[in-house]
């Protein structure tokens, strides 16, 4: 399916929570949507049978100097369609409902991106570090940051 | 098991399968909650190999980050080096010249089949078989020394770049992989009446670790588990990319035949099955191969249009996605890899409910998990 | 021994002074010197075959550095362990972590002593021979709960369990098919059962070929000892890619060794017992060994002997390089749904078969035809 015909479906179905859509040098193009209503647009791409979105590929972190962002990229089993989806966030408290319930794929890579950008995901399963030690201070993959001079006496 | 009244109190255990281990297939922590032999909870903690590979791609330019590919999992260099390759190659919108695609897929392949003789290999070992794992090292060092007359090395190849590949295979290459392949099919028949069909062996693998077409979709299974769970999906067919479209082989499946649709057994045989499909697609290369140059003209001081790309490959253990950001600068401005043995992991807390210590090991050795890739 | 001891004394007029009951001490203590340090050179140079097999089937070499071929490999490890550092660890049980492999040890050793290994070289030719053996070779069990419990390690306890359970399990099929063999020779005593399958039979004179039953219950008995010994397919207490090597794993130095020999000496009884009650021990084909003057008779008996013995060993050493390993839940499966059933049954055919053919076996009975 075209990204633009998807693009207007969902902006029908749900107005201005679909924000804009990136298309010009993204490849697949996105569909920006405001963080709040991901998990049910999330669903909406799963379950809709003309999308019928079943596999989500990527879910990443990302940090444009300004905000934050959480780019998905999902793919359908069976139209073999592909397309991205991505939320804005604060830099200052980066959150947004989980989408574990929707793609249980998506459990690990939320941890990734919470315990290396901070983002939280509200309402999912299990949200911690899972590649940093559990007291590690700090989410390395953020442009700001420091690395510690110390960690646990030992000199990083 | 029922709990008679005034019987003696229980306690459940907890054991730590820890980093070290002989079959974690790397430094895999696995903290288990068992019942006697009965695993309640196997919860795995992965992270000891965590080399921040995304931050340093943001340090390093396009060209300096093919060796870094290498290292994600070392046993698939030639595919990770390319799955790079590709995508950056997709955001810049490079043309490769022919004859470097061709060797490409030549050493995906070929480093898929060695892949899949570590798979097997390790497998039978962990399973108690010590004498496959040689077999398998034999036909692999056999392998590492056509990769060696190619490009100078056996484990991290770095052999693609941006725009085609390093270096032309010199004369005689080709009519050893050709020899090699010829010495290698019969070979896998001989595994098989090994130990693949082993009573005790597939004793062992079938009916563990059930996994359904549509949990292995949602849980973002990928590559060998997920066709072995009987999903027909293989991106060299499905979403061909490079040359693919040009060859002629199946897409392997899983099909319950010892046991049910998505046992461990079902996976161990749909890479058996890859490596034939792989010979194949070998020989068409082999045979096809036109002449020319092997890497296209890509400025010194490389710096692709600004935009996002996301490109897919077929790796061994599952699809490798990169989804690439840049900025227009020598440096990539963000670099996510989305590994498949990352994204299996998912799946291991909810599978290993109910079984056996002894099947955490298969379960384990049936994903072909590495940890490189899990933990980047 | 006590008559050995007489007749020492007789042969010998300088020791005409010294009282019989220390001749005798003596002779047993030399006699077990003996059979010690047979076990502990087999056990060594075992090791080293293992892996020199392992080699062979693994399409490698093995190790061939130390001495010609390698031949003094065992030498090298034995030195290696022995000047290794001894850990206990801190929480472990010391007195029980140290008195484990003493166990292990004993309860294979001990079981060296009624092998048959020649026509009159035994060291005590107990008349409840095989009685005796299944007793001994109970100790192993205490030995590796023992280890297993005292190591304060959650592997080791697992193993330790494991190993507990299949020993235990295992024991009621290799007895009761070690039975027809005894049913057949009418004693315990083992170097009676050799004896029984001697004459101008030859081969067929062998308790493999005797009835049914009994060449069935060869087959049952091996592999039931292999279960015994923690052989693979059956090697799950110590599973090295499971339970990283399970019971012994916080074992170090010569407490290790004394376990991994032990290992070895196991499979040397399974070996000695096999072919004593079923191939015809020291039997030499078509050829009454006891015939020849002592010295010639003993070596000759001795040389076949072995000869049976480590090819039997080396068959345990084939199957272990070639199948994976039972799951324990299978392992346990196998042993009380199938095993037992069988080696009863097997038991009953022998019986009936003794009864209703008078002690007669086929061979027999087809000799007697052409009279």
């Amino acid at each position: 399916m075209e990204a633009q015909v998807l693009f207007d479906t969902l902006k029908g179905k749900f107005g201005d929570a679909v924000v804009e859509l990136q298309g010009e040098g993204y490849s697949p193009a996105f569909v920006v949507v405001a963080p709040a209503s991901v998990k049910e647009i999330a669903r909406f791409l799963r379950d809709d049978p003309a999308l019928s979105f079943d596999s989500l590929m990527c879910l990443s972190g990302v940090d444009y100097k300004e905000k934050f962002a959480v780019a998905y990229h999902m793919h359908s089993m069976k139209h073999r369609h592909a397309i991205g989806m991505k939320a804005f966030l604060p830099r200052e408290t980066p959150s947004l409902p989980t989408v574990d319930d929707v793609w249980p794929a998506a459990n690990f890579q939320e941890r990734e991106a919470f315990d290396l950008f901070g983002i939280v995901f509200e309402g999912s399963m299990d949200l911690r570090r899972i590649l940093l030690p559990e007291d590690w201070e700090g989410h390395p993959l953020r442009k700001d940051y420091k690395y510690p001079d110390f960690y646990h006496g030992i000199k990083v | 098991m029922t709990i008679r009244p005034n019987a003696l109190p229980t306690q459940e255990m907890t054991i730590n399968m820890g980093p070290q281990h002989p079959s974690t297939h790397g430094v895999l922590r696995v903290i288990l909650t068992t019942d006697g032999e009965v695993v309640t909870r196997a919860v795995p903690d992965v992270g000891y190999l965590h080399r921040a590979l995304e931050k340093i791609g943001e340090r390093v330019t396009y060209a300096q980050y093919m060796p870094f590919t290498d290292r994600l999992d070392y046993l698939a260099a030639m595919n990770c080096n390319c799955a790079w390759a590709w995508t950056v190659e997709k955001l810049a919108k490079i043309e490769v010249p022919e004859r470097a695609e061709y060797l490409r897929v030549i050493v995906c392949e070929l480093n898929r089949i060695s892949s899949h003789l570590i798979a097997f290999g390790s497998y039978t070992a962990d399973m108690g078989a010590f004498t496959p794992f040689l077999y398998a090292i034999r036909e692999r060092e056999q392998v590492n020394d056509l990769f060696e007359m190619l490009c100078g090395n056996r484990l991290t190849y770095n052999y693609a770049r941006v725009g085609g590949v390093s270096a032309d295979a010199p004369p005689g290459f080709l009519e050893k992989t050709k020899e090699f392949l010829d010495y290698f099919e019969p070979k896998l028949d001989e595994y098989n009446e090994l130990i693949s069909y082993n009573k005790i062996f597939v004793n062992r693998l079938a009916n563990v670790a059930v996994i359904s077409a549509a949990d292995a979709v949602a849980y973002g299974l990928t590559g060998p588990n997920l066709r072995g769970s009987g999903v027909p999906f293989d991106l060299r067919k499905d979403e061909p990319y490079s040359i693919y479209p040009k060859f002629d082989f199946k897409v392997c499946v899983g099909t319950g035949e010892r046991g049910t649709l998505g046992d461990c057994f079902d996976r161990y045989m749909v890479r058996i099955n890859e490596m034939r499909e792989s010979i194949k697609i070998v020989r068409q290369a082999v045979a096809q191969i036109p002449d020319g140059p092997v890497l296209a003209k890509v400025p010194r001081v490389f710096k692709p249009p600004v935009g996002e790309a996301y490109f897919r490959s077929e790796c061994p253990r599952g699809e490798t996605g990169i989804y690439l950001i840049s900025d227009g600068t020598v440096n990539a401005y963000r670099l996510k890899i989305r590994t498949g043995s990352f994204v299996t992991m998912n799946i291991f807390e909810t599978i290993t409910k109910g079984l056996m210590i002894a099947d955490i090991v298969a379960v384990i050795g049936s994903f072909d998990i590495i940890l490189p890739e899990i933990d980047r | 021994m006590e008559a050995l001891a007489i007749s020492l004394v007789k042969a010998v007029p300088a020791l005409g002074g010294v009282p019989l009951w220390t001749v005798t001490l003596l002779l047993i203590v030399a006699s077990a010197v003996v059979i010690l340090v047979f076990a502990l050179t087999f056990e060594g140079v075992g090791s080293l075959v293992l892996r020199k097999v392992a080699g062979d089937i693994q399409a490698r070499i093995g190790p061939n550095r130390v001495g010609p071929h390698g031949i003094l490999q065992f030498l090298a490890d034995g030195v290696k362990l022995v000047l290794k550092e001894d850990i206990i660890p801190a929480q472990a049980d010391r007195f029980l972590f140290r008195l484990a492999p003493y166990f292990v040890f004993v309860g294979s050793f001990a079981a060296f002593v009624v092998v048959p290994f020649g026509v009159g070289l035994t060291a005590a030719d107990l008349n409840i021979g095989i009685y005796y053996v299944m007793a001994v070779t109970s100790l192993v069990v205490i030995g590796v709960l023992l280890a297993g419990w005292s190591s304060n390690n959650k592997w080791a306890l697992l193993g330790g369990m494991r190993a507990a359970a299949q020993i235990v399990s295992y024991e009621i099929p290799v007895g009761m098919a070690l039975l027809p063999a005894v049913l057949v020779a009418g004693s315990l005593s083992l170097q009676d059962i050799v004896r029984s399958q001697g004459g101008l039979l030859g081969i067929f004179g062998w308790n493999l070929f005797h009835n049914p039953f009994s060449f069935f219950s060869f087959f049952l008995y091996f592999t039931a000892a292999q279960a015994e010994t923690n052989q693979t397919p059956f090697d799950l207490p110590e599973a090295e890619s499971e339970l990283v090597s399970g019971y012994n794993v916080e074992y170090s130095g010569i407490r290790f060794g004394l376990f991994f020999l032990a290992e070895f000496g196991d499979m040397f009884i399974v070996a000695a017992l096999a072919t004593s009650c079923f191939l015809g021990g020291w039997q030499v084909p078509f050829f009454n060994a006891a015939a020849l003057p002592p010295m010639w008779g003993n070596l000759l008996s001795l040389g076949v002997f072995l000869s049976k013995a480590f090819l039997m060993v080396l068959v345990m050493m084939w199957v272990r390089w070639t199948l994976p390993r039972l799951r324990v839940d299978q392992l346990m499966r196998m042993s009380w749904k199938y095993m037992v059933p069988l080696t009863f049954v097997n038991l009953l055919g022998v019986s009936l078969w003794l009864l209703v053919f008078r002690g007669k076996g086929i061979p027999g009975m087809i000799a007697s035809l052409f009279g």
